[in-house]
């Protein structure tokens, strides 16, 4: 191998700092950057975990039975009444969760797009020596926690592709979505993708919010697999009874 | 020791490029990985081929000049050791060893194994600095400075730019190693003035440069030559917040 002369000569590019075109307004300048958009992704996921460790206790009432479950799904519409009107709360939740949901995959999405394009060309001989396998399948997870979601609405939410699908029967309908095995296998594989979403999640979003001591972030990591275990394992425990046969 | 060499060449930036495999015999265990390099670059001159381009400098580990991802590890196998510290003995008889150049957008390959890093510089020349008036050095003693937290800023001071944050972060992120200039600087008495400034022009020039973001996958630190923690990081975000609430 050896060079000829019409090769293109190696230029370093010229050290200038340019300025132009960036944002002046700190919002702005927040929303452009990778920390801000990191720092809105952290937030977002903050406030769908506080969701979900709520949403997993609530479904747990199913251990009390029918009368008692539906009950409570039924309070669920009603709460803030009578200072809130009708299903106003559950309302302004669902505004709430769903602008989180929005920004997380936003920002989600765009970063992404930009890690990978910064990394274009892999090593011939790729060795990763630290990230974890919940590291590397926050993406993938991520995904497919976003159809899950999706097929969730429309199974409880909206009954469309609900067997039993009466509403207001909460009971009734969960036992007749978890009665059949794909149904269940998925929600299963959702929850252990959520569960490894959080493991990383959540510390990883308490550095992208300024956490930066070792201790603290210790104590961070150990937070957050109690709380992925307890969040998958709560949901998980529900189908699970219906297999078993203990919620029927 | 004989050796299999499989090495990425490339003529330009414009160029492919591709793994080349070469067969290298006699390598002492006391050489250094660049005089083994050297070793092969003295017989593809004699054979009359063109020899392979690295970076290197000071050759003491402390330049920041050289650096290639050996095996899929930047810097190679051994722990806080930049490639010119690394020496032959970490690797065993007849074993193949894969060479490549940093990879990152923001790095472009120049020839070979040299990549262009000129997008450190200008991170560095964005706030990597503090604007004093030159003169003569003022009494040391006339800005105190607690002992943690002189301690604190040396430990990021050690960075050397040499860029194995960046080769070994699969999202080519620069987060390390702004990280470290930030925290270095912004926690002394000295940077105080620019504190602010600082971190967000450093950011921006960082995002500009076309690097990743931090996913906090902590592959970075383990391939730092000069072991800068990953919480340099977690201070990075926290002084870019803190930054956007002040003028």
């Amino acid at each position: 191998m050896s060079w000829t002369d019409e090769e293109v000569v190696p230029r370093v590019r010229s050290v200038a700092v340019t300025n132009d075109a960036r944002p002046t307004s700190p919002v702005g300048i927040f929303w452009r950057s990778t920390i801000g958009k990191k720092a809105v992704m952290a937030v977002t996921g903050g406030v769908m975990l506080l969701y979900l460790l709520v949403h997993m206790l609530g479904n747990l009432k199913i251990f009390y039975g029918r009368e008692s479950f539906d009950e409570y799904a039924h309070w669920l519409r009603t709460i803030g009444v009578p200072a809130l009107h009708g299903a106003w709360f559950l309302w302004i939740m669902r505004a709430l969760l769903l602008v989180a949901i929005v920004l997380h995959a936003t920002t989600a999405y765009q970063l992404s797009r930009r890690d990978l394009k910064a990394r274009p060309q892999k090593y011939a001989h790729r060795q990763r020596l630290e990230a974890s396998y919940a590291v590397n399948t926050m993406r993938y997870g991520g995904i497919i926690i976003a159809l899950f979601v999706i097929y969730h609405l429309l199974d409880f939410t909206t009954l469309t592709v609900n067997r039993h699908g009466v509403e207001g029967a909460a009971y009734d309908n969960i036992v007749s979505s978890f009665s059949v095995w794909w149904v269940t296998l998925f929600y299963i594989i959702a929850m252990l993708a959520l569960g490894l979403h959080i493991h990383h999640g959540f510390w990883s979003a308490a550095r992208t919010l300024g956490v930066h001591s070792a201790a603290r972030e210790k104590n961070l990591k150990i937070a957050a697999t109690v709380l992925a275990v307890l969040i998958s394992a709560g949901f998980v425990t529900v189908p699970i009874a219906v297999l078993a046969g203990l919620v029927d | 020791m004989n050796l299999t060499l499989r090495i990425w060449r490339q003529r330009g930036p414009e160029d492919r490029g591709a793994m080349v495999t070469y067969e290298l015999a006699d390598v002492s265990p006391d050489m250094s990985f660049l005089e083994m390099l050297d070793v092969l670059n003295e017989r593809l001159i004699l054979e009359g081929e063109d020899p392979v381009a690295f970076d290197h400098d000071c050759r003491e580990g402390i330049c920041g000049m050289c650096g290639v991802v050996i095996n899929g590890q930047a810097h190679g196998p051994r722990d806080r050791t930049t490639t010119c510290q690394l020496h032959m003995r970490e690797f065993t008889d007849g074993e193949t060893i894969d060479i490549e150049p940093w990879r990152a957008a923001a790095f472009p390959v120049v020839r070979d194994l040299v990549v262009d890093r000129s997008g450190f510089d200008r991170i560095i020349g964005s706030g990597g600095y503090i604007s004093v008036v030159t003169g003569s050095a003022p009494e040391a003693h006339a800005t105190p400075v607690p002992k943690d937290i002189a301690d604190a800023a040396f430990d990021n001071a050690t960075c050397i730019g040499c860029g194995a944050c960046v080769a070994a972060c699969p999202n080519g992120s620069a987060m390390l190693f702004t990280s470290a200039k930030v925290t270095h600087l912004n926690l002394l008495p000295q940077g105080a003035p620019e504190r602010e400034t600082r971190v967000r022009d450093m950011v921006a020039t960082m995002d500009d440069e076309g690097f990743g973001g931090c996913t906090n996958t902590g592959e970075c630190t383990v391939a730092c030559p000069k072991g800068i923690p990953l919480t340099s990081i977690g201070n990075l975000n926290r002084e870019y917040l803190r930054s956007l609430t002040r003028r």
